[in-house]
Order: structure tokens, then sequence, then C-alpha cells
């Protein structure tokens, strides 16, 4: 230690902590359960364990859903990595041996990304993994491939067991951590259900129960999910979410009933458990009178319908953000955020579609500031008969150092067919420093 | 347009036996009128029907961009009441383009949808919703079972549904001429803009060509473009020009 200081001096030094650690991992798994999936586990003494099935379209997909988690972390100030594999097992030894820090591995590969990991992977105690490597078995393909019997005669049934666990031989239960004092509702059933319309009856039966609850509480519902345990011992989930409270029964309902079909059955489902994982306080509104003007019609549970559909990323709305530069002139704002007070200024024509990346045309224009005459898009020679411009736009040189001396010139140009495009020239046509002085193309006028 | 039918009591019992047989109520049948006699005279109804699907494509290269057919549809769009709903399966909309043919980008959702599947099943959750004032989505694709299930939801709930045909390749573009369940089908093709006695671009014109319409004629206009509350209007040289009636009477004068 006295070493290790010495070469770094402002080294920090602290008490091991196991339990504040275990504390905090407990915290951080509540956290994900809010965040990303309702089954979430602690994977002592270091990670976390979730079970995203039926939960990553909320996220766009796996691989935007784990890079999601491990940009939050690393915001936080932790150097996370994350992996989606078919079982805890795999995952588990992937994320913390595997080569990449963020990875899906696909179900038919699971084996032959496991094989290449050593034995340290597979959650196996000290000892056992001592001596393994007594034994010269320092990875995981030749150790599964090594007959089980004499293994299980000389270290006992954890490894054939902890093979089987990441190969999904065996099921292995994740026990969620549960939020505190949720309100939830659940029903046992006698014989295990399996059909679609059962399922669909049952959460019919559930969601009033909840609902009421919620209206005790005058609180509305952001994020639900329904636990499904099954026979087997494994627990299916369906989480669907909310962009404002909701307590209306019809409406999630149906919210719960559209993902159905996500959910596999297997020998049957024993247990149903509800759960508003996610509740926002939610007032009673007065609704329309006579005296103020008929109100706009309510679209939040359309949206919730189609975001559940294509995913929260893929439902927005644009807003204007105070900049000279076209593509950096809106961003996307969540569809039912409240409504900005800014709007784009009117005084130049606008073209109806924004290439997403200006494509290079060929064009020959008298310098500095005259339009071009003709110009090549995609292989057609146009004439240009009219044309708007310039309208010059500089760099922002507070956001990055090499746009200090950058400008665009825009002109509209009308061609002898009539069609009207949107082109520039990267550069005032004077100046070297300000651009290539090349033409683009950027977008097109209706 | 001297299209304008005197009321025969006998072709409007019948029409209402029509309307019954079909049936819509009085109340579904509600109207969007352009704001242009030329036009509305030409559609049944007198403007473009709400609760029904209505198709519109780009002409020439205008079929790849739909940045016309674009402009075209936020127009209508900006003329209704309530949210609007556009459904795209890649983003290429300009949002200061839309407000400035009077559609606000705090009224327009976008959806981005992953396939043309899905963009169908967004635009029939929309229009079954019934609270938005017009639902747009861009397909290239669309089967007559698609059109005509687009069409009864629009149908239920009285919303206008507006699906913008835009293909990839030119050579997909024949699909437009495939019969569809949808009301009315529009082309709009760019033309050479107003002539200015000074330099620079006047105002957009262009082509709108009624391909079809249900219980109407065909017919083609020559326009302005959407303006900054996404009125049409007819040309200064044609809304200029003396009426043809009163040009033949003082001919017969003569």
């Amino acid at each position: 230690m006295a070493k290790a200081q010495a070469l770094y001096p402002d080294l920090v030094l602290m008490d091991a902590d196991p339990e504040g650690d275990r504390r905090g991992l407990e915290k951080l798994a509540l956290w994900f359960q809010h965040r990303i999936a309702p089954i979430v586990a602690v994977d002592a003494p270091d990670g976390l364990v979730l079970d995203t099935t039926g939960a990553d379209h909320l996220h766009g997909g796996e691989l935007p859903m784990l890079k999601d988690m491990v940009h939050r972390m690393a915001g936080a100030g932790f150097c996370a990595r994350a992996v989606v594999a078919d079982t805890w097992g795999a995952a588990h030894a992937l994320a913390r041996y595997g080569r990449l820090a963020i990875a899906v591995v696909p179900s038919d590969k699971t084996t032959s990304a496991l094989a290449d990991l050593p034995v340290d992977a597979l959650r196996l105690p000290s000892p056992i993994i001592e001596g393994l490597a007594t034994l010269g078995v320092s990875r995981i393909g030749p150790l599964a491939a090594m007959p089980r019997a004499p293994l299980a005669l000389r270290f006992g049934p954890d490894i054939a067991r902890r093979l089987d666990q990441a190969f999904g031989h065996i099921g292995e239960a994740i026990v969620p951590v549960r939020p505190v004092d949720p309100i939830e509702v659940s029903r046992n059933f006698a014989e295990p259900i399996g059909a679609a319309e059962t399922i669909a009856k049952y959460i019919g039966k559930l969601v009033p129960p909840l609902c009421q609850g919620l209206d005790k509480r005058g609180q509305g519902v952001r994020r639900l999910d329904l636990l499904l345990h099954r026979v087997d011992s494994r627990t299916e989930a369906i989480r669907v979410a909310t962009a404002m409270p909701v307590r209306d029964v019809k409406r999630l309902t149906r919210l719960l009933c559209e993902k159905i079909e996500t959910i596999n059955p297997g020998f049957g489902i024993e247990r149903m458990v509800l759960i508003a994982s996610l509740a926002e306080p939610m007032d009673r509104r007065q609704t329309v009178s006579s005296l103020i003007a008929e109100e706009e019609a309510d679209v939040s549970d359309l949206v919730d319908i189609l975001a559940n559909r294509v995913g929260m990323q893929a439902l927005y709305r644009f807003a204007p953000v105070e900049s000279d530069l076209p593509e950096r002139s809106f961003c996307r704002v969540p569809a039912l955020a409240p409504e900005e007070t800014k709007d784009w200024p009117e005084h130049w024509p606008r073209p109806t579609r924004l290439l997403a990346r200006p494509e290079p045309v060929q064009a020959m224009a008298e310098l500095p500031d005259q339009p071009p005459l003709f110009f090549i898009w995609r292989g057609v020679r146009r004439k240009v008969k009219c044309a708007d411009g310039p309208e010059r736009v500089f760099g922002e040189w507070w956001k990055n150092d090499a746009e200090l001396t950058i400008a665009r010139d825009y002109f509209r140009v009308e061609d002898t067919s009539g069609e009207r495009f949107w082109l520039y020239r990267a550069g005032d046509g004077e100046h070297g420093e300000t651009g290539s002085q090349g033409w683009f193309l950027h977008g097109i006028f209706g | 347009m001297t299209a304008e039918t005197h009321k025969k009591p006998g072709l409007e019992t019948l029409r209402a036996a029509i309307s019954r047989l079909e049936g819509h109520s009085d109340r579904r049948r509600r109207m969007l009128p352009f704001g242009m006699r030329e036009i509305d005279s030409r559609l049944p109804g007198g403007g473009l029907a709400l609760g029904a699907l209505h198709e519109v494509a780009g002409g020439g290269n205008d079929a790849l961009h739909s940045a016309a057919a674009g402009q075209f549809c936020a127009g209508i769009a900006a003329r209704t009441r309530g949210k609007v709903l556009w459904i795209v399966t890649r983003q290429d909309v300009f949002a200061p383009s839309l407000k400035q043919v009077g559609l606000s980008a705090r009224r327009t959702i976008f959806v981005e949808a992953s396939s043309d599947v899905d963009v169908l099943a967004c635009f029939e959750e929309g229009l079954r919703h019934g609270g938005l004032g017009a639902v747009v989505a861009e397909v290239a694709r669309l089967s007559m079972t698609a059109s005509r299930r687009l069409q009864l939801a629009a149908e239920t709930s009285g919303s206008l549904g507006i699906a913008i045909r835009r293909w990839r390749r030119q050579t997909d573009a024949a699909d437009f001429g495939q019969p569809t369940a949808s009301v009315t089908r529009w082309r709009v093709s760019v033309l050479p803009s107003v002539p200015l006695p000074v330099p620079g671009v006047g105002r957009p014109r262009w082509l709108l060509e009624l391909i079809r319409a249900r219980a109407g004629e065909c017919a083609d206009f020559e326009v302005e473009a959407c303006d900054g509350k996404g009125r049409l209007s007819l040309p200064a040289t044609l809304a200029d020009r003396p009426d043809q009636e009163t040009t033949w009477a003082r001919r017969a004068r003569a």
C-alpha cells in the first residue's frame, strides 16, 4: 500500500464495505426496475441480472437498451458492461469475461460464445476453481466436454449444475427485488391456464381492483407490470408504459391485452400478479362545460397504444432549436411534452423534405454570390431558370472550434421543368477558409 | 364550371335512398372544402369528405420525394382541428416547412414505423381513435384489403385519412394504377412558378389531378401552392381573365 501511495500521491484509500455495497446495489436494482424491466435481481457481489423479455420494445430493441443502460451508468460515474444472452449464467459470464462491453448474443451462439471463457466465469466456489486448475482445465469448452460422473464424484454436483444453467439445460429462477409498497393485485389458479382468451379474461379481472387501489391513493399508473408465474417456476412478464398517469380500467386492459401474444405460457400459468411499478399523483380535472371553449380531443390513449407498439423513441414531435443551420434547427421531443412557446422564423421559405445528409452536386456558378447556372444531381443535368438567394449561414463557433470560419450560402433554385431545390455552397465564394466552395443539395421544395 | 346540377326532386330522393343503403348517417358525412369553387364543385358533397380515406401521390420525380404531395397534405391537415398524426418509415419532413403551410409543430405527432406493415397498423389505429384532426401516412404499397380496412376505420370514427403514396424507385410508381378503396385519389405535380418581373422564384404552382373520385368525375386543376394557412388558390392569370360568358355575350352583341 505504501508503494501504491508512493506511485500515486493522490490515491484515495477506503475500507471495504460489503454491506454498504450490497445496499447500494439493491438501490440500483430498484432504479433499474423503474427504468428498464420488471424482473431485476442483485447478482452479488458486483452485478445485476435483468429479465428483459417483454420490456426491450420500450427502449427500441435490445442493443439500444444496453447502450442506454451503459451510458446512464457512465453518466453516474460507473464503468459498466452489459450483455444480453439466453440464460443468467451465460450473460453473467460474458459480461465479466467477454471481449465486448456491450453485446447481444443470439440464441444459437450461446455454446460457442461460452467455450473460450475461463472457468472462473461459471460462478463456482474458489476451491473448485483451484481444483480444476490443478487438473489443467481452464476453459469452459473443454470442461463441458469432460464426462460428468468423475467430476461430480470429485467436486460435487456444482459444476454440472452451473454448466447446465449457463447452457440453458435447466432453468434458473430470478427472484426480483420488490419496490417499496407498490399497489399490486394477484390471483392464484387451481388449474394452470394457458389460452390467450383466458389470460385476457383474468387481466380484465385484475385491472379493476388495481384501479380502485390507485383511486384511493389519488394516483395514476405510469408503468404497469404483469408477472405470470409458470408451473415450471419461470416467470413471464409484460410491461406497458403510459405517457401520462392513467387509471382508466378500459385503457389499461387494452394495453395489457395487446401484449398477450408475447407471452409463452409453457405448461401453464398458476399465478398472475399485476403491479403498478411506477405510479404518479393524478388529480381529477373538471371537464368541459358550456362556458369554456370545447377542448381538443385527448389523444394520450392513442399515444400509449402506439408507443407500446413501435417504441417510445419512435413517437415524437419536432420542436424549434435556435440555430441557423437547418439540420440543427429542430429537435425531437416526446409526443405529449408541454408545448413550447418558441417558433421558427418565417421570412425564408423552407423545403418540405430535408435530405438526411446533403448530397454533393456538380454546379457552375459565377463567384462570389450568384446562383448556379446549372447543376448535376443524381446523374441528371438541370438548367436553373430562376433562383432566390443567397441566404448566408455561419458556423456555430461556440459549439465547435472548427466551425469558427465556416459559412454556407443557401439558394432556392427552380429548373426549367419547374422542380424546386435547396442548394448551398460550402463557403462564401471568396475566402478559402470558409469551406470547400463545393455545391450541395440539401432539400426539395414542393 | 357549369356542372352545377339543378335540384331535381327525383334524383335527390334516389341519392338519399342510396346513401341510406350504404349505411352513412348524416353526421358522418361532413366535408372539408378547399375554399375554391372550381375544385369543390367537382367533388361530391362540395369538399374533401371527412371520415374517408384519400390517396395522394407526387407526379414525375415527386413520386420519390413527395415534396409537393407532402405539402399538399400538410395544407389539408392544417385546415382541420385537433392533433395530426403523421406516420413515416424514413423521416425527412423538415418541420419548419409544415409551419409555413399553417401546420404547427405543436399539433403534429410523428410516428416512425419500421416497416410498411407497421405503418398500416398505426394508420388504422389512428383512424379508429377518432380524436385526431387528420392522419397522414407515407406508404408505398396499399392493397385493396388494407385500404378497405382503413376506409372502414375512417368511416366509423369520422377521421380524415390521407395516404401519401411514396415509392423508392420510379418503376414502382406504376402501382398507383391499382384499385383501392379510397374515396378520392390525387396526383400533385410541380409546375414552373409564377413568373416575377424581378429575378427570383415566384409562388410555386402545381398541377392537381383528381384521378379518381367516388361518385364524381376526374378533373385537372392548375393551382398556386398552399399559402400560410394551407389554402390553395387559382393562379392570378386565370382568376383575372374575363368571365367566358361575358366574353361570349359581348361577342354575340358585336
